[in-house]
């Protein structure tokens, strides 16, 4: 397989009156021909930083590109015909018709004028290709952006948080067109912050955070290399659960208390959780392991899990989390 | 050329553009309906009824004057004298010069004389209509995300800055080109059914077909400093009000200042002093509080200093560069987010 997409060493520091902010540290991504490529962070992390920067709109301040095995910027502008993108719900002039809007486009870029009604059709746009844009719901626009990015049949299509605004049935269609790109042989990379999507649809997955790649490959190797230590815990019916968690924390577990049960997110020895409790005479009914999904993945790596009694802010990743993903607590 | 045609296509389809230019043509045929009504032909009716009014006034005048006389002349010597002048002397007699049937002539359309501020009038309007479209074409797409749009399009910054720049300015210089035809040939016609044509030589002609050129330049460069200043500033209300306060500032703030300090010819330092001079090949202004009186014609000379046009061409041709480089600049290096 062929990297399509190559990101190394990637540094961005953006400038302003009000300081500097370091978007992007030393970030690396590469993306491998055919695939649905989902690019996971959250909010802030430097998703669109990273998007912008590979298709030319800002400036890195380090590190190399490349995008079908050309150096960008340098090679962006023969490259730039063979890849769709949307950045960051982008916006149209709202007085143009979506029709108007795609056939300027299709006429700035040189592409035939039958495309823009076979991507209209093929985003569901069809019959609202007349009215302006305007007059367009946040899902519609969103359509419109993505129509925008097929128009050149691009073997390379960059989504920018593509479900922004859609409706189920609209993630559901948009979720299918890109499989069904996909398997025509187009490689498409997925930024998002849902991660439900994502595993659905991707192959494979990067995921960034604070500016830094902090896992990377398909998704069941991401999977499989952060196997969850989650247990879930529940007692007898009528125990206390409060005292066992209390007791649990004091041993420096970090459990989240449910309705009828409580989760210890760090146990890498499951048996120490029975043997505290037992000390008290408190004793599980239940004690199973919970099955990793992207999203408990994504929130241990990217350090973002609530904590409760805490309001986490946007930046604030708890680089200071007690628990990395081996060894972890009762080991 | 097919992003240049998706530029002039863009910028003529923008409902901005129709609005402006529609605004300026009525603005435009209002002033021709004007001029056609509030001017007549002279015919020997004219002259008749103007040679007969010059008449009337002058006898009427001639008949108060003998009666001012007579009260003059009675009052003397009794204490309403002083009403008058001693002796009754410098009362001086109307004469048939002091009614020129001429002064009594109608308003008539002389294309020679007066077709020239209407050239001024077309170009000064042509200008601000191509400042604020020029503005607002750019402005427009860079606040809307249309700008970042298309460099994912195509991503060579400055063709397609420049791109843009190119399609308004040549649309303003055709647009600029049939206005001026249109409106000398409407002005022709008005001069023949409410005036007259006369002298025009081909001299005559020659320097009003430079003087439209002038104004065409004008036009162009209004419109790519209010593109430019848009572009800059990435919205069109930035270039807007850079021009408004512009103006206040030079027109209001800078020349009250220049005025209180006793700065010698402190119009030079206004924008419009060099907009006249610039269409009407050159301009003189004085300096009322020198006066030289060496000089053979006796009484006070005052010191002027004369604005040609490649003086106001140079710094036409400054701004128009100074602002285009500088939107080009950034452009070229700016984060575009
Ligand atoms: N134009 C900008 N100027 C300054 N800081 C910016 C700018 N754009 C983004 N940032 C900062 O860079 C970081 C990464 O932003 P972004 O790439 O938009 O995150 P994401 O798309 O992953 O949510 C954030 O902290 C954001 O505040
Ligand atoms: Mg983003």
């Amino acid at each position: 397989m062929t990297a399509v997409l190559e990101i190394a060493g990637l540094q961005k520091t953006y400038r302003s009156r009000k300081g500097v902010r370091k978007a992007l540290d030393g970030f690396d991504m590469t993306v491998e021909a055919g695939q649905v490529h989902g690019f996971l962070g959250p909010n802030g992390s430097g998703k669109t930083t990273t998007l912008r920067t590979l298709l030319g709109l800002i400036r890195p301040n380090g590190g190399r590109m490349a995008i079908l095995g050309r150096e960008v910027p340098e090679s962006l502008p023969e490259v730039a015909g063979l890849v769709g993108a949307i950045v960051e719900s982008p916006q149209f002039f709202g007085n143009f018709t979506a029709h108007d809007t795609l056939s300027l486009l299709a006429d700035a870029g040189g592409v035939r004028k039958e495309r823009v009604v076979a991507v209209l059709e093929l985003v569901g746009l069809r019959d609202r290709s007349k009215d302006r844009v305007k007059t367009y719901s946040l899902g519609m626009k969103q359509r419109l952006a993505v129509a925008s990015a097929l128009l050149k049949e691009p073997k390379l299509l960059i989504l920018d948080e593509p479900a922004n605004g859609l409706d189920p049935g609209g993630i559901r269609e948009m979720r299918s067109l890109m499989r069904n790109l996909a398997e025509s042989g187009m490689t498409v990379v997925l930024s998002s912050h849902i991660l439900g999507e994502i595993q659905l649809i991707c192959d494979s997955v990067t995921i960034i955070s604070a500016g830094r790649r902090v896992a990377a490959g398909s998704v069941s190797d991401v999977l499989a290399s952060h196997t969850s230590s989650t247990v879930r815990v529940s007692l007898e019916p009528g125990v206390d659960m409060r005292t066992a968690i209390e007791l649990l924390r004091a041993n420096g577990a970090q459990v989240t208390a449910e309705h009828d049960h409580f989760t210890v997110g760090n146990a890498g020895n499951p048996a120490q959780i029975t043997r505290i409790l037992a000390e008290r005479e408190i004793y599980v009914s239940e004690l199973t392991p919970v099955s990793a999904d992207l999203e408990s993945v994504f929130l241990e790596l990217t350090g973002t899990a609530p904590v409760e009694g805490q309001n986490r802010q946007v930046d604030q990743t708890a680089a200071a989390s007690p628990a990395p993903a081996s060894g972890g607590w009762g080991q | 050329m097919s992003l240049y045609s998706a530029e002039t296509r863009r910028l003529t389809k923008r409902r901005f553009t129709k609005l402006f230019l529609l605004g300026v043509t009525l603005i435009l045929a209002a002033v021709a309906v004007g001029m056609f009504f509030t001017n007549q032909k002279l015919g020997p009716d004219q002259i008749a009824s103007a040679q007969a009014q010059a008449q009337q006034d002058y006898e009427r005048s001639l008949e108060q004057f003998g009666r001012d006389l007579a009260d003059c002349r009675a009052a003397q010597g009794t204490d309403r004298a002083d009403r008058w002048p001693p002796n009754c002397e410098g009362m001086v007699e109307p004469t048939r010069e002091d009614f020129q049937a001429q002064w009594y002539m109608p308003a008539t359309f002389d294309f020679r004389e007066t077709f020239p501020s209407m050239v001024t009038t077309l170009a000064a309007l042509l200008a601000l209509v191509a400042f604020i479209v020029g503005a607002s074409f750019v402005g427009a797409e860079w606040s809307s995300g249309g700008m970042m749009n298309l460099l994912l399009w195509r991503p060579q910054r400055l063709r397609v800055l420049g791109t843009k720049l190119a399609a308004l300015l040549v649309f303003f210089t055709a647009l600029t080109v049939v206005f001026s035809a249109v409106w000398t040939g409407l002005f022709h016609l008005i001069a023949q059914a409410r005036g007259s044509t006369a002298g025009m030589t081909s001299g005559a002609w020659q320097s009003i077909a430079l003087m439209e050129l002038r104004g065409l330049v004008l036009v162009i460069v209004a419109g790519a400093v209010g593109f430019g200043l848009a572009s800059l500033g990435r919205h069109t209300a930035m270039a807007l009000g850079v021009t408004i306060g512009a103006l206040i500032v030079f027109q209001f703030g800078l020349g009250t200042v220049l005025e209180l300090a006793g700065v010698k010819f402190a119009e030079a330092y206004l924008i419009p002093i060099w907009m006249i001079a610039w269409m009407d090949k050159e301009v003189k202004i004085e300096d009322s509080n020198s006066c030289d009186f060496s000089s053979a014609a006796g009484g006070c000379q005052p010191d002027a200093l004369t604005l040609t046009w490649p003086m106001a061409g140079a710094i036409l041709a400054g701004v128009f560069v100074l602002v285009v480089v500088a939107s080009m600049w950034t452009m070229r290096s700016r984060d575009v987010t």
